[in-house]
């Protein structure tokens, strides 16, 4: 693959202004997402009610691809429910490893500019982080990694 | 004066240095990425291994390969003799006195956890203070704070100012009745700072405390001498002296060696073992359990040839021809800052681009062939000082040319032009 057909239009516009940057003074759910790989990490905010994203916000210190791909999970995920954001956290997962059958309908849309990225091991982390740390949040978890082998990091201290 | 700066200032010219010809030693360089040459800039995590180190494991895994040490067939005696003769050659590159000061580890890190194991568990307490520096890369931090954890002693570190030099009078200052040991990088692998180590091993010994130098990002470009440096332990890896991975040294003055426990059990550490009790063998098998990489130690011993036969100074003359032109085409190119701008350092440019993350710069460049690394540089302390997440890092080898210098700056402007 090209690099050039990862860095598009619509993910450096995104990068560029990124869309539902900040975060919520009433949010019932949040986690934060850290990459160990490169010292990224990402705070999201949503407010749940019945079961339905009615608001989320996102913010922190990212490269382009992970900050695009925040950008465009939380204009896609807004005013879904719960459900809806699951399906997509896993699609995104399957679509940035390479494991997505096409062939088969899915929900992804515009997010399918995110392809790519299965061609570049080391930055497919990159463009998950926002999704992983989405299903913590949704699911209580505070704090996650994309090292993490489920969905919980439990780093041990050295000064343990 | 510190004997490592000497030898970047040296009499020698860089002009008379054949890059092309000593390119074609190197079969890795005529690979195409994308369609596009290869532009190898991330030697300080590994450089590429010539064709003479090559076939030297070719000859050995053809001809001479069995176990050593023990059986007393012809193929054991030669490999045998050929790993002890590497044992020398490296003594000899880093002027030991003996080659049993010499031991063959998996690596820098391995090294420096052999010292941690072997000297500190036996030898640091509770309340002892270990004296570190903010440039230490992570292999010289967590094994350090792994052992201060167990026996309860302290970690001191010492500062670094906004040029990446260590600021020596704050080491000083630090030493105090409670201090047993010093752990000091030789040159940073996130920005290149060469730190003078003469100077600050001296005054460890002033008070009577051993220093270990991690000298993975220095013996490729600086003359290493153990006896003019007094250093008490000195570690660095193969394959960044285009040798292979999964070897490296650690240089331990002898009876600092035979005073300390051994760091891994197992066969050949052994003078005769029943299950009461084991006596241990003399050094440096002491130190060496189990079967080790013969290969790779008698393909490092063929890159410290190659090394040599260039010439440490000649190479440490034409890398500073390349950095001096890098930085000052980096300097030129606007929102380019250059992380780290010590006096004296290796060809090593740690930088940041106003708006744009390393990763994407990595990635960008990479399109043009171009191999930089980006990240913390295993050095997250250093990030911490200059409030950088990470920051992108060229690292230049005696093989680079200037042109691959022009490469990187037209790749620069080039991932500018994608953000802007």
């Amino acid at each position: 693959m090209h690099t050039n057909s990862l860095y598009q239009e619509v993910i450096l516009d995104h990068n560029r202004k990124p869309r539902n940057y900040g975060k919520l003074d009433h949010a019932n759910h949040q986690a934060v997402g850290h990459n160990p790989l490169c010292g990224d990490r990402l705070d999201i905010t949503l407010q749940l009610e019945n079961d339905q994203i009615t608001d989320i916000a996102f913010q922190g210190e990212s490269c382009a691809i992970c900050k695009a791909s925040a950008s465009m999970m939380t204009a896609t995920v807004k005013g879904k429910s719960r459900l809806d954001a699951e399906t997509l956290i896993h699609e995104f997962r399957e679509l940035a490893t390479g494991k997505l059958d096409t062939t088969h309908p899915h929900h992804l849309g515009r997010l399918t500019v995110f392809s790519g990225i299965r061609d570049l091991p080391t930055r497919v982390k990159c463009a998950i982080l926002p999704w992983h740390t989405l299903h913590a949040a949704l699911n209580s978890i505070a704090s996650t990694s994309t090292e993490a082998n489920h969905d919980s990091a439990h780093a041990i201290s050295s000064k343990s | 004066m510190n004997s490592a700066i000497v030898s970047l200032k040296p009499e020698i010219s860089a002009d008379d240095f054949d890059a092309e010809k000593i390119r074609a030693d190197f079969p890795i360089l005529k690979l195409k990425i994308d369609g596009k040459p290869l532009v190898y800039l991330d030697n300080a995590a590994s450089s590429q291994m010539p064709q003479q180190v090559i076939d030297r494991l070719v000859r050995y895994q053809t001809t001479q390969h069995a176990n050593i040490n023990r059986a007393v067939h012809y193929l054991s005696e030669v490999a045998t003799m050929e790993y002890h003769n590497a044992r020398c050659k490296l003594q000899q590159f880093v002027n030991a006195r003996e080659d049993r000061e010499i031991i063959f580890t998996s690596g820098t890190t391995d090294s420096i956890n052999l010292v941690m194991h072997g000297y500190g568990r036996k030898f640091i307490k509770a309340g002892d203070e270990i004296i570190l520096t903010t440039l230490e890369h992570h292999s010289n931090i967590v094994p350090w704070q792994m052992l201060a954890n167990e026996k309860g002693a302290k970690i001191r570190v010492v500062p670094i100012n906004d040029k990446g030099d260590l600021e020596v009078d704050e080491y000083e200052k630090l030493f105090n009745e409670r201090t047993k040991f010093v752990g000091l990088i030789h040159v940073s692998n996130a920005l290149g700072t060469i730190n003078p180590i003469k100077h600050m091993i001296d005054f460890a010994h002033q008070h009577g405390i051993p220093v270990l130098i991690d000298g993975a990002q220095a013996a490729q470009h600086i003359i290493i001498d153990v006896q003019a440096l007094d250093c008490d332990f000195y570690a660095f890896s193969a394959h960044k002296l285009c040798g292979p991975t999964g070897v490296g040294i650690l240089y331990g003055k002898a009876a600092l060696l035979e005073s300390m426990q051994p760091f891994k059990g197992g066969g050949d550490m052994i003078a005769s073992v029943t299950f009461e009790e084991t006596l241990y063998n003399t050094i440096p098998h002491k130190f060496e359990a189990g079967t080790p990489p013969i290969a790779a130690a008698i393909g490092f011993g063929a890159a410290v040839d190659y090394l040599a036969a260039i010439g440490i100074e000649r190479i440490a003359a034409y890398e500073l021809s390349l950095l001096n032109y890098a930085t000052e085409r980096l300097n030129d190119i606007p929102g380019v800052k250059i992380i780290g701008t010590a006096a004296e350092k290796t060809a090593v440019i740690s930088f940041t681009i106003d708006g744009i993350h390393p990763h994407d710069i990595g990635t960008i460049l990479n399109q043009d062939g171009i191999a930089v690394r980006t990240g913390h540089h295993c050095a997250q302390p250093v990030m911490q000082h200059f409030n950088v997440p990470a920051t992108s890092r060229a690292s230049f080898a005696f093989y680079n040319k200037k042109t691959e210098v022009d490469a990187l700056v037209a790749g620069i402007k080039n991932v500018q032009k994608v953000f802007l």
